[in-house]
């Protein structure tokens, strides 16, 4: 045990050792004051007849954000479908079905990349390098201008508006994503990542079977699948395949580079708003539950199964789905950075998990991916808490309720209650009607609470834009591809809309100094109330079911009963 | 909203062009100019024969040979018939885990198999487990030295010098710290191979 808690420290340190200053150097990208790249920036704006210093309204924000989207999808959508006419396919694959296609293309320009597909076997390298790492950067880089806007928009002092959507993207690509991701995808090659247009290598093993290497353009597409939290892998297993996740560094690297952007944000924000504070505060909030979810994860898993006990040698844990490289601990942080940050990726197969580490892994999507979350939305995602929480407060003191200097109105908190339905809607209303309409029953691999429980990963995942999964539920099916695909849609816009309204509406807003008797929104005390304000509305919206599957699966192998 | 659309069009074919072709095609030169093995998928060859990645796990199943973990990445189509899938462990092609929930009968009754396969009462785990990839490379140290006597009989050697060869074999954490100890199941046979053939 002390090795693996060693392992955790060591994670921790070094990802607030690099987080920090990553932070504050966006603070300086997002308010223009790094410009080192301003030519290649003009190259790529004037073509697209834009001038970056130009203002947008939170309307244009958001509508320019859409259209980029739409575009982003629509040209994801026919490369997926017409691979077979396009160079670059090697083996010689198939176009891609409408309803996979459909679900892919949505999956990798919400920033879910939720693989409905098996990446070796489906997808040629023109469909995973043009049209999957090129999602990878923009979605991750339009969830960044977000997080931006809406820092401009909270510090903003009776201004129309919150930035330009297209200069934020383009110093997100250009400033953050791109140089990291060429950083990171040397480093990954070196750790033993395949890096290669071929396709693949047939070798006779040395009792004289074949196998056949899967190989492909793996490192660049990794490097930027953890950068932008996509999760999307090159090949089925995704991190857990050894030519993904090559050794124990390439693990250490991959989980830092998880959760590095996601936590720079509370900084970020923090110097945006011109009170470091006040990140510090959202960090140390998101950094509470990120340690609770470890710790109980953690447990579970090294605990391991009480029906498996009689079987393996004591203090082994749960290692079904688990590789020797990364044993309890090394599976067990990552599954709790890539829920927490909506990444996705995983470097364990997430159905075998214990039922406790499954429930974690699954609560951290449902509360909306706000643990750190997204690059940009999980700090967005945040705020709207935030809003709420600032909300209770007034309430219970019955003063207005003031967030940095400006009064929270009543359009404001009418904005953040409406995202409280986002997850409600995707994860139980859409799994609802999955099993009445008798859709789940077949996709489900196991019996019992179990297959509840991969019914439930699935759309909550998706509605969270995560796009991990428990892997023996069979998604590729017409009918979960299109509502798993609207369910992303749902997580995706469902969030970022009403934050950039909340964010141009309070740009608008006179700021008033603090007086004696304003609620600060910095100390322990509003720290504490901001994680028990979310652990309350996720446990009240998804106790009941978590009770059905998790919970009933735990309680039924404590009693030795399988299914 | 056409405003719109010219913007979002040309950002989209520009990015393509950076992210999507540049971007993978500078790294595969660099990759492929500076790291030329690593970026080749770490392979080994015998001759100019290719036995395998360093990194990608294969099925032992012969006595003489210490073995692997199960593996869940087990069908292939058919060479003979491509509507059927036949069984194939280590299928590199197709990665994959059982995906088993920690109440799956299936799951309790494939590792009492396993478990009865290797007579041992609680092995270590990972013999009776399958791993995440179904390419798992490792075992740990205490599942390849519970293996020793039985390739010492099969080879005709002492098992002492089976047992030094898998310790010799053992990889550490890295820097002390980092991962968890382990043997690499191809590495160590092909050292088998060639010092007590």
């Amino acid at each position: 045990m002390t090795p693996d808690l060693l392992q955790a420290a060591l994670y921790a340190a070094l990802l607030v050792v690099i987080a920090v200053p990553l932070g504050l150097y966006m603070a300086r990208v997002f308010s223009g004051e790094a410009t080192f790249l301003a030519p290649l920036e003009r190259a790529l704006l004037a073509p697209a007849g834009i001038r970056g210093e130009e203002g947008q309204h939170w309307t244009r924000y958001a509508l320019s954000l859409i259209a980029f989207n739409a575009a982003g999808f629509l040209v994801l959508f026919l490369l997926l479908r017409f691979q077979n006419l396009l160079p670059l396919n090697p083996q010689g694959f198939d176009g891609v079905p409408a309803h996979l296609a459909f679900n892919t293309a949505i999956s990798f320009v919400t920033n879910t990349n939720w693989q409905s597909y098996g990446g070796e076997t489906t997808l040629s390298h023109l469909s995973q390098m043009v049209g999957l790492t090129t999602q990878n950067f923009v979605s991750a880089a339009s969830g960044m201008a977000v997080a931006a806007a809406v820092a401009r928009g909270f510090a903003g002092r009776q201004v129309r508006t919150i930035g330009n959507f297209w200069s934020d993207l383009v110093r997100s690509v250009l400033y953050v994503l791109l140089p990291l991701s060429v950083l990171l995808a040397i480093a990954f090659v070196a750790t033993g990542m395949p890096q290669t247009l071929a396709a693949s290598v047939d070798a006779t093993t040395v009792e004289g079977g074949r196998q056949t290497l899967a190989l492909g353009p793996v490192a660049s597409q990794i490097a930027i699948k953890q950068l932008g939290t996509n999760g999307g892998g090159f090949f089925n297993v995704n991190s857990a395949h050894p030519f993904e996740n090559p050794t124990a560094i390439s693990n250490l690297l991959s989980l830092l580079a998880i959760l590095a952007l996601p936590v720079a944000f509370c900084f970020t924000y923090g110097r945006m708003v011109g009170d470091r504070r006040q990140g510090v505060a959202l960090f140390a909030a998101m950094g509470v539950m990120l340690v609770l979810a470890f710790v109980v994860l953690y447990a579970a898993e090294r605990i391991g199964n009480p029906l498996h006990a009689g079987l393996v040698a004591p203090g082994s844990g749960n290692m079904e789905g688990k590789d020797v490289r990364f044993g309890i601990i090394g599976s067990a942080l990552w599954a709790v950075a890539t829920t927490a940050a909506s990444n996705g990726s995983v470097n364990a197969m997430h159905d075998s998990l214990t039922p406790l580490g499954g429930l974690v892994a699954m609560l951290q999507m449902q509360l909306g991916e706000i643990v750190f979350g997204g690059v940009g939305v999980g700090l967005t995602g945040m705020l709207l808490f935030v809003i709420l929480t600032v909300f209770l407060a007034g309430l219970m003191v019955g003063r207005t309720p003031e967030y940095l200097g400006k009064k929270i109105e009543a359009r404001e908190v009418k904005l953040a209650a409406l995202t409280l339905m986002v997850m409600p809607i995707g994860a139980l209303a859409l799994a609802a009607i999955a099993i009445v309409a008798g859709a789940a029953q077949g996709s489900i691999q196991d019996a019992g609470p179990h297959g509840l429980s991969e019914l439930l990963y699935a759309y909550s995942s998706a509605t969270g834009n995560n796009g991990s999964a428990f892997a023996g539920f069979n998604a590729n099916v017409p009918f979960h591809n299109t509502m798993l695909g609207l369910a992303m849609m749902l997580g995706r816009f469902g969030y970022i809309v009403p934050i950039l309204a909340i964010a141009g509406s309070l740009a608008a807003k006179k700021t008033a100094p603090a007086s004696a008797g304003t609620f600060p929104t910095h100390g322990p005390v509003f720290v504490v109330l901001l994680v028990v304000t979310i652990l309350i509305v996720g446990a009240l919206t998804f106790l009941p079911v978590l009770a059905l599957g998790p919970i009933a699966e735990q309680v039924s192998i404590l009693a030795a009963k399988t299914f | 909203m056409l405003t719109l659309l010219r913007p979002a069009l040309v950002l989209t074919a520009l990015f393509t062009v950076l992210t999507g072709l540049a971007y993978p095609l500078a790294i595969t030169g660099l990759a492929q100019g500076l790291m030329p093995r690593q970026a080749n998928g770490s392979l080994i060859t015998r001759g100019d024969r290719v036995v395998g990645s360093e990194l990608i796990g294969q099925a032992f199943a012969g006595p003489r040979y210490i073995h692997a973990r199960p593996s869940a990445a087990t069908s292939a189509a058919d060479p003979a018939d491509a509507t059927k899938t036949v069984d194939a462990p280590y299928n590199a092609a197709a990665s994959s885990g059982s995906n088993l929930g920690p109440s799956s009968k299936a799951l309790l009754e494939a590792m009492q198999a396993r478990a009865d396969a290797l007579g041992v009462a609680q092995a270590p785990a990972d013999l009776v487990t399958a791993s995440a990839s179904g390419l798992d490379p490792h075992i740990s140290p205490a599942a390849a030295l519970m293996q020793a006597a039985r390739v010492a009989t099969a080879r005709g050697v002492a098992p002492a010098r089976v047992e030094a060869l898998v310790q010799r074999h053992v990889e550490g954490r890295s820097f002390g710290v980092i991962g968890e100890p382990r043997v690499n199941v191809l590495a160590l046979n092909l050292a088998l191979d060639a010092e007590l053939p």
